[in-house]
């Protein structure tokens, strides 16, 4: 008891009033995931977010050191509690909408019905009409509708049924949310939210599997993020209502029923920042999304042969965090890249020139690539299963990488 | 009737002061009027905003040129109550439009402004009439027909230059160009290059009036070209179910780009393109038919939802400074409309009809436009170009990424494009 309270006065020493305070998965504890809150070990705040101050989030640390935190207590004294990653979406959602007035989620069938994939059950009766719309399925102008409510000051989160319909709206996230900061010179910001399921599903067919990060990447002003477990996803929801970029949410339809324990207390996660899976000493894997599961099956077998791969979840798909990749790259001298997006112009091909370009002397081996095919989606389940990267193909990479 | 000397105008510096509390027969209070307009301050470039009331002068009842078609709805009627102020003021600021946009011309001519420039001479009545029926707290959002609607919203002179030479001392930091105006404080929303994107926006614009209960409405103009975009109709059915107060005005002046409307439209009636919502048809080149039904489309916007107006107008110049004008019709036809429908000169004949004022005192204004329009371009022209740096500010809030910070291991460019290598521990 005493060992805990001095390291939550150690935690809260470092907490600098002036600046924000994040929460980070613990970077030497992969295996208890979402179960306490620390500062960033090294006190480092990325970003230039001054200003606000989560005081609430000290007291919830100091909180969350007095419970009992220890692996073999039974499931009632275990902080936190637990739910599937949709359900901490809406959690997520439904935090800041209570916050902030200004806050409202427009996408089809996001109200009455609750959402396609449940996000926002329950949000229409609690909210209303107007915070929670309904529209009629026109993703360009409800995108547009969407910018346009955020430039007088709204705060919409707008959700694409499945990311492929915002392609329809292309033109209005690329020219008029990612640009209307700069071409009017800084007097317009756009906080919106564009969320929605995309990645590779079970035989959904090819237009509603698509995955847009690649075509969204190079589009000045946008910020891209991919969640992978609720807690990262209910971090990332809040955080990225509530900066003033626009920021494109990108969710995996066939991660929304994955259950995790997440604390109870209110967190929020830093937009620009990777997460340390699983630290190694071989090889750097990194990866995001739905990849990360079939990366941490691959690292089962690899540890199981010797290896000791380094799992970074990067999160962060616009900007990278460069510097958790550099700290990996550094260590371990080896970067595969596992991803779902196509190999062409894909993330893994713009990570792979960010870190050729920003760690070269760092670098061993080649940096190795392994993204989907670049085909449409087949629809048949064993041409789909190719489609995508699978965990004895991330095996069989690693071994080749470590040679 | 007769007015004071115009040596004496020009002379005089007077500050403005609010018109209620004079009591001047009339003709002396347009004297007075005409005094006040001449003698603004010549380094404040900035458009006088007409007020439609004005207390104690003397109201003048004009009819609008054609009455108003209405599709599903009642027109307003044709008799616009107005003052000799209004009238003045509605002369002094379309000239000064008319003025910037012929500068422009001739500056892209000279090469200073570069890129696309789309002049808006012709439909000056369309800013200046939407300006007389609104507040500063509506909305303004329109294509890239944008210079005068800047001027209007209050927008200055330099400001528009600068923005057109890409100077620093732009709307935009130069960093937008002539299809990228906007002013934030005074709702103008831009300022936009892809053609009918504005419309959904506008609709967004009149979602968020309706959310925050401000009682204001939302005007988002497109052209007769935009008309057939499908956005357009998607965000006219969003509005109209969720009865937001969206007005969508069409400067219909009967080309798009290069087309004519009876070749890309089968529908040229645009009023009545939105079918259960209602329209009025309006002679765009009347200003205060314009002013007419601005007012009556905000009041029924407020109550009812969305209501679409169609301004039959005309453009002089080409599509834009690359399209000369002349090869889809002919010069008699441009030169036909600019003697029998042209805004200044209609509200010329209104201010000699009315004896409001002479030949000579309009004469004087328009002199004194053409000043401040020179002396603004030549502020402008001393303008810097932005400072390098800029190139990668603003591109997010608060930024991150492509911003230098003092910490540069958190950027991988810099502003002087040598990569900054992330400094690892």
């Amino acid at each position: 008891m005493a060992a805990s309270l001095q390291s939550a006065v150690f935690l809260s020493n470092r907490i600098d009033p002036h600046r924000r305070l994040f929460a980070s998965p613990a970077r030497s504890l992969p295996g208890t995931k979402g179960s306490i809150l620390v500062v960033r070990s090294d006190g480092r705040i990325s970003g230039r977010l001054s200003g606000r101050n989560l005081i609430t989030n000290a007291v919830a640390v100091e909180c969350c050191f007095t419970k009992a935190d220890t692996p073999t207590s039974s499931t009632d004294s275990k902080p936190g509690h637990e739910l599937l990653l949709f359900e901490a979406l809406r959690e997520g959602l439904e935090e800041e909408m209570d916050r902030d007035p200004r806050v409202c989620v427009m996408g089809e069938d996001v109200g009455h019905y609750g959402g396609s994939y449940k996000v926002t059950k329950g949000l229409a009766p609690k909210y209303g009409d107007l915070r929670v719309l309904d529209t009629p399925i026109a993703e360009n102008s409800f995108t547009g509708m969407g910018i346009g409510a955020a430039m007088t000051g709204l705060r919409p989160v707008i959700e694409g049924m499945n990311m492929g319909f915002l392609l329809l709206a292309y033109n209005q996230i690329s020219n008029n949310c990612g640009m209307l900061h700069y071409t009017s010179g800084g007097q317009f910001k756009i906080p919106v939210v564009i969320r929605g399921p995309g990645g590779v599903g079970r035989q959904l067919g090819a237009e509603h599997s698509q995955r847009l990060e690649s075509y969204f990447q190079s589009i000045p002003g946008l910020q891209m993020v991919a969640c992978s477990t609720p807690y990262n996803a209910k971090g990332l929801m809040k955080a990225a209502i509530r900066s003033d970029n626009p920021v494109v949410l990108f969710e995996h339809v066939l991660l929304y029923n994955l259950k995790e324990r997440i604390p109870d207390e209110e967190y929020v996660l830093c937009l620009e920042e990777a997460e340390m899976v699983r630290p190694g000493e071989h090889v750097t894997i990194l990866t995001y999304s739905r990849m990360r599961y079939h990366v941490m099956q691959a690292a089962k077998t690899l540890v199981n042969k010797g290896y000791d791969p380094e799992v970074i979840d990067i999160r962060s798909l616009k900007p990278f965090d460069l510097y958790t990749i550099g700290n990996s790259v550094k260590k371990t001298h080896r970067v595969l890249i596992v991803e779902e997006c196509m190999r062409t112009g894909g993330i893994g091909s713009s990570l792979r020139a960010a870190i050729i370009d920003n760690f070269w002397d760092y670098l061993d081996a080649p940096i190795m690539c392994l993204s989907s095919q670049d085909v449409p989606t087949p629809y048949a389940g064993t041409l789909e299963e190719w489609t995508v990267v699978q965990p004895a193909q991330i095996v069989a990479a690693v071994e080749q990488l470590c040679q | 009737m007769v007015t004071t000397p115009v040596l004496l105008l020009l002379t005089t510096v007077v500050t403005i002061r609010p018109f209620a509390d004079s009591s001047l027969h009339s003709s002396m209070a347009a004297s007075a009027v005409v005094r006040r307009l001449s003698s603004a301050p010549l380094h404040d470039h900035r458009l006088l905003r007409p007020f439609s009331t004005t207390g104690s002068e003397s109201t003048i009842t004009v009819e609008t040129s054609v009455p108003f078609t209405g599709h599903k709805i009642d027109p307003p009627s044709r008799s616009v109550e107005t003052t000799p102020f209004e009238l003045l003021s509605f002369f002094r600021d379309m000239s000064l439009m008319r003025r910037m946009e012929i500068a422009a011309d001739s500056l892209y001519k000279s090469k200073l402004i570069r890129g696309f420039c789309h002049l808006y001479d012709g439909q000056e009545s369309i800013a200046i009439g939407l300006e007389a029926a609104i507040t500063k707290k509506d909305a303004i959002i329109t294509a890239y027909r944008d210079h005068c609607i800047y001027l209007g919203r209050g927008g200055t002179l330099v400001e528009s230059f600068a923005e057109l030479m890409g100077r620093r001392a732009g709307c935009s930091k130069g960093k937008g160009g002539s299809m990228h105006f906007y002013k934030k404080e005074s709702g103008f929303f831009g300022g936009h290059g892809i053609v009918g994107a504005q419309v959904p926006l506008g609709c967004g614009l009149a979602f968020a009036q309706k959310y925050l209960k401000e009682g204001t409405v939302s005007f988002a103009l497109y052209g007769d070209g935009a008309a057939n975009q499908g956005q357009l109709f998607e965000a006219l059915n969003i509005s109209a179910l969720w009865d937001l107060p969206a007005i969508l005005v069409c400067e219909n002046n009967h080309y798009g780009m290069g087309t004519a409307e009876w070749r890309s439209s089968k529908s040229p009636a645009y009023y009545k393109r939105g079918d259960y919502v209602p329209g009025l048809k309006v002679d765009g080149m009347d200003v205060l038919a314009v002013k007419q039904a601005s007012k009556f489309a905000k009041e029924y916007a407020l109550k009812n939802g969305p209501i679409i107006l169609e301004m039959d107008t005309y453009r002089y110049h080409g599509h834009s400074m690359s399209d000369p004008g002349s090869t889809y019709r002919t010069r008699d036809e441009i030169s036909g409309v600019r003697q029998e429908r042209d805004p200044i000169e209609r509200i010329r004949k209104l201010l000699l009809s009315h004896e409001i004022a002479t030949v000579s005192d309009l004469k004087d204004i328009e002199k004194e436009v053409r000043k401040e329009v020179e002396e603004a371009i030549a502020q402008a022209k001393e303008n810097l170009m932005p400072d390098p740096s800029e190139l990668f500010t603003n591109v997010y809030v608060k930024g991150f990424g492509v911003e230098v910070s003092g910490n540069a291991s958190d950027v991988s460019f810099g502003a002087d494009r040598k990569e900054v290598k992330a400094i690892l521990p």
